[in-house]
């Protein structure tokens, strides 16, 4: 599901300043700069706002931000719904006990962890960060919410890059993004 | 300066703040007691008096940027930005930001230096900033940061964290701008 497709007229001067630099971090990649969405205080709060219309009076009470991109959308959001915000870090940011999920990366893999006790069994969650590409990032998020009994109601992005389909890396999950890249 | 000693003496909301950070013994390292602040996100209400009390104090102060610092100044920083309607500007650590046009400031760690990094043409010379990181420890990193912004020509008006350390205390000013901190470190009793 996407704001996209829905035609909000914010879709627009949203997605007119996100800025693609190509050949980063590797040739080939065109990628999705958020930066330049944060210097316009008016798109930046249209992004916030229309996720926050989305998920009020849901019940939602985790949202869950991946390091570091989905801490720029992620607190703004549960501080307008009446959310707990959590943060999941790369390996070792975290300086109490904590959980560990690996990923797969195109080369190698990757770790995000969770502190124990930040989400409680019941929690209804949201999983925030600024792009959805292959959804491994993703999928691992919402792993570390499930082991301790949360629900994960929906993951939400500004960016999908539809192609590399990560919608359907989801294990079912909806997805609601702002803007596709193709 | 802390904000008790400047018009929030007593505020109760600091108290809320105050005891809703946790502090972790020997973390990264024996010896070191870490404010941890992911409780405070916990908090949605102290989470909210903490935007709330950076928001009231530079709403009216003109300022056009909110700088935060990788990774805990994204915590604060782009919700303040937003309400006071200015740009949020990431310092990120090294070959992080995208495109060809960052500048890069290195620091001194304990033992050795890091970096951070800025987007070139983020700011135009002149405009109003203020940097916010969650804790000032010795100031290493928030005196990169100032000096990042004035190599570009911005004005820094002030640095804002949530916790400052002893080291800060008594001093209201970092590389002579000013400082503004909600509360000082935790202590948990009884231990080492």
């Amino acid at each position: 599901m996407s704001a996209y497709r829905d035609k909000d007229p914010r879709i627009h001067g949203i997605q007119s300043r996100i800025r693609v630099v190509p050949n980063f971090p590797k040739s080939g990649i065109m990628f999705q700069d958020i930066t330049t969405l944060l210097l316009d205080p008016k798109a930046f709060k249209d992004t916030v706002d229309l996720f926050v219309e989305r998920y009020r009076g849901k019940n939602i009470s985790v949202v869950a931000g991946i390091e570091a991109r989905g801490f720029i959308f992620g607190p703004a959001i549960a501080l307008e719904i009446g959310a707990k915000f959590v943060p999941l870090r790369k390996p070792k940011k975290l300086p109490g006990k904590v959980i560990s999920e690996e990923y797969e990366l195109e080369y190698g893999r990757d770790c995000l962890e969770m502190h124990l006790g930040a989400v409680e069994p019941g929690d209804r969650a949201l999983v925030v960060d600024d792009l959805i590409a292959t959804g491994g990032t993703l999928c691992a998020a919402m792993k570390l919410l499930e082991r301790v009994g949360a629900d994960v109601v929906e993951c939400a992005c500004v960016i999908e890059l539809p192609d590399l389909k990560g919608r359907e890396q989801l294990n079912g999950k909806p997805l609601y993004v702002l803007v596709e890249s193709h | 300066m802390f904000a008790a000693e400047n018009g929030l003496k007593g505020d109760p909301r600091l108290q809320a703040i105050s005891d809703a950070i946790r502090v972790v013994p020997h973390f990264p390292k024996q010896g070191i007691m870490f404010q941890d602040i992911t409780t405070l996100l916990l908090d949605h209400k102290a989470f909210q008096h903490t935007i709330d009390i950076f928001v009231d104090r530079y709403r009216d102060m003109d300022i056009s940027v909110i700088a935060g610092v990788e990774a805990r100044g994204f915590m604060f920083g782009p919700s303040i930005a937003l309400a006071i309607g200015a740009k949020f500007v990431p310092l990120r650590k090294p070959k992080k930001l995208p495109g060809g046009e960052v500048i890069a400031e290195a620091y001194e760690l304990e033992y050795g230096t890091d970096c951070l990094e800025m987007h070139v043409g983020a700011i135009p010379p002149g405009e109003r900033v203020i940097v916010i990181d969650d804790l000032v420890a010795t100031g290493g990193t928030l005196s990169a940061a100032i000096r990042l912004l004035e190599r570009v020509g911005a004005e820094v008006v002030e640095c804002a964290c949530v916790i400052g350390l002893r080291e800060v205390k008594g001093q209201r000013r970092l590389n002579g701008k000013p400082l503004y901190i909600l509360v000082e470190p935790r202590e948990i009793d009884g231990c080492c």
